[in-house]
């Protein structure tokens, strides 16, 4: 007993610089621009998509600033988690916990399928008659990860930070390849958008392309779960963050443009490997392998990230005793939450082995698109109970409360783009959570001690 | 105010709460797509007889089909037909507003409750 409550008070490792959150955070989203971002296109559009993209640009721009100034402030494993602990109260915080787990255990499974694509079209391509079996593939690259993240939090995301530039080099040097700088190029927009490809679905699919439009940067906000091990979080989380959202927006606008001009709007909606489709299309035999590398790569770092950060709610929970204090322990060699990364595993291949792309990437969208809403709640909250003058902030976001009500009101527009097409993954995923929160309230909550999950040296809230 | 003393949970309990969430995890995200309760709405338009100008293609867009192995307008008929059915009830849409708001107000209301208990803990009353 002694020795488990030794292992439960060890720290996670402060080891991670800026150029880490900037990989955990791009790294884990990057894959957005390799696969599932498409299905926008198919929900509205080629246009639809590229709206989708900027607006929801906009809206993650609301979620770096707001979330930046909460984290450079409670810097503690957990993200999200941690504030609504501290901010709003133990049931929203149980339930931010689990949309951090579920969006990125879903897009961890959904990179994993993607995975199995990819080796599945290049078996085809190469002449294997009827293609490959891809679970073991799927299998593999889960089982891998989990190992390295596993094996410890410094190596991984400096593994991420590797594959990580390669597949957006990628990215960069197919757009200057195609895009026609250096001559004749092969892309096509002003064929291949025209009459009724411009709009399929007018101005209604524009909306309902928000839904996957979010795809190109969900999960940048997981940079905050690696507050608790970076060296200086004031000054590395705002700027790993925003960061990457700026890099994000230029990977998308220039992933759109190669997409759209290459490929039929009806088979882009649903391609399964589009950035690799479109260096097919390329005619560059290079060009292709490079993509193949990129995605391979951008899936990979997406799944490790995701697994990352997955684990460290699941352990964050563990450890405040919101799931069984079992999951709050850290390795005594490794310090990372090996429990929480092994329990993982078996919830991960179950969708990655089941479901299909489009309703994996359809749950882990929701999932986050549950936490954007909750962002400015927490906010608002957050500037209620403690204003400025009463916390020293590492950054303070400007324009309060524009930020908030802008992203509030997206998120709006967002689930209603969900209800159009998908409409019972909707319900499923809220009456899920509903069942849950009641679980939690009358039931688990009862082996939480109350003032203890008060850790931040705060003064008492206003209101209070 | 009374300090609040979490009873510690047994092994056994642990082990039953963690079934519990997987289960309500598993039973209500997997189990409709298992069933095929779930899924997209979009459905490919039968069209007999396909050419590519039927099909709405121009010759551009049928150079790059070719490129991407649909040799003929039938291979990839399905594809170009198939569409969403964004058409829906007003009650619909309706039940999924009061579901969503009601969702947050649960959770607003119980985690003010939680949180109250939690300040009065932790900065004394």
């Amino acid at each position: 007993m002694a020795k488990a409550e030794k292992i439960e008070h060890v720290g996670l490792a402060r080891v991670l610089g800026p150029a880490h959150v900037w990989a955990l955070g791009v790294g884990i989203v990057l894959v957005g621009e390799y696969m599932g971002w498409n299905f926008a296109v198919g929900k509205g559009g080629a246009y639809a998509a590229l709206m989708a993209c900027w607006f929801a640009g906009i809206l993650y721009t609301c979620v770096a600033m707001i979330d930046s100034e909460v984290t450079s402030t409670v810097a503690a494993a957990g993200g999200q988690y941690t504030q609504a602990k501290h901010i709003v109260g133990p049931l929203m915080a149980f339930n931010v916990g689990l949309y951090l787990v579920f969006a990125y255990t879903m897009l961890e499974a959904a990179n994993a399928i993607t995975v199995g694509f990819l080796v599945d079209t290049v078996a085809t391509m190469s002449g294997h008659q009827g293609g490959v079996d891809q679970r073991p593939f799927i299998i593999l690259s889960i089982m891998f990860l989990a190992w390295l993240n596993y094996r410890g939090v410094l190596a991984t995301l400096t593994f991420n930070l590797v594959i990580t530039a390669i597949a957006f080099t990628a990215v960069v040097v197919l757009f200057l390849t195609t895009a026609g700088i250096f001559g004749a190029g092969p892309l096509r927009h002003a064929d291949l958008l025209s009459g009724q490809a411009a709009l399929p679905y007018g101005w209604l699919g524009v909306l309902a392309s928000m839904h996957f439009g979010l795809w190109f940067y969900l999960g940048i906000e997981g940079t905050t779960q690696a507050a608790e091990e970076v060296r200086s979080p004031a000054r590395a989380l705002p700027f790993g963050t925003l960061a990457g959202v700026m890099t994000l927006a230029i990977a998308a606008t220039l992933t759109w443009y190669v997409c759209a001009g290459l490929m039929p709007w009806e088979y882009l909606g649903q391609s399964g490997v589009p950035l690799f489709d479109a260096a097919r299309l390329s005619g560059s035999y290079g060009l292709m392998v490079f993509l193949g590398i990129g995605t391979l790569f951008a899936t990979l770092a997406s799944a490790n990230g995701c697994i990352n950060d997955a684990s460290r709610a699941w352990f964050a929970m563990g450890r405040d005793r919101y799931l069984p204090g079992w999951f709050g322990a850290v390795h005594p060699k490794y310090r990372t939450p090996y429990r929480s990364i092994i329990f993982l595993v078996p919830i991960a291949l179950i969708f990655a082995l089941g479901a299909p792309l489009d309703q994996v990437v359809t749950f882990s969208i929701l999932s986050g698109l549950l936490e954007y809403t909750f962002m400015p709640l927490n906010i608002i909250l957050f500037r209620r109970k403690w204003p400025l003058d009463t916390i020293k902030r590492g950054y303070e976001h400007p324009f309060h409360p524009l930020p908030a009500m802008v992203l509030l009101g997206l998120c709006g527009l967002a689930f209603f783009a969900v209800f159009l097409g998908y409409g019972t993954q909707l319900v499923a995923m809220i009456a899920f959570y509903i069942v849950v929160s009641l679980w939690f309230h009358f039931w688990r909550y009862r082996f939480v001690n109350r003032g203890a999950q008060f850790t931040m040296p705060w003064p008492k809230p206003r209101g209070y | 105010m009374t300090r609040y003393q979490a009873p510690v949970q047994g092994k056994v309990g642990q082990v039953i709460d963690v079934i519990v969430l997987l289960i309500m995890a598993i039973g209500a995200l997997y189990i409709p797509l298992w069933m095929g309760m779930a899924g997209s709405s979009k459905v490919p338009q039968p069209v007999t007889d396909p050419t590519w100008e039927s099909l709405g293609q121009n010759a551009v867009m049928v150079e790059q089909w070719q490129k991407l192995g649909f040799a003929d307008a039938a291979s990839a008929s399905e594809m170009i037909t198939a569409r969403f059915d964004y058409s829906f009830s007003i009650g619909a849409l309706v039940a999924m507003i009061v579901v969503i708001v009601g969702y947050y107000a649960i959770l607003l209301r119980f985690s003010e409750k939680e949180y109250r208990e939690v300040i009065a803990e932790k900065f004394g009353e």
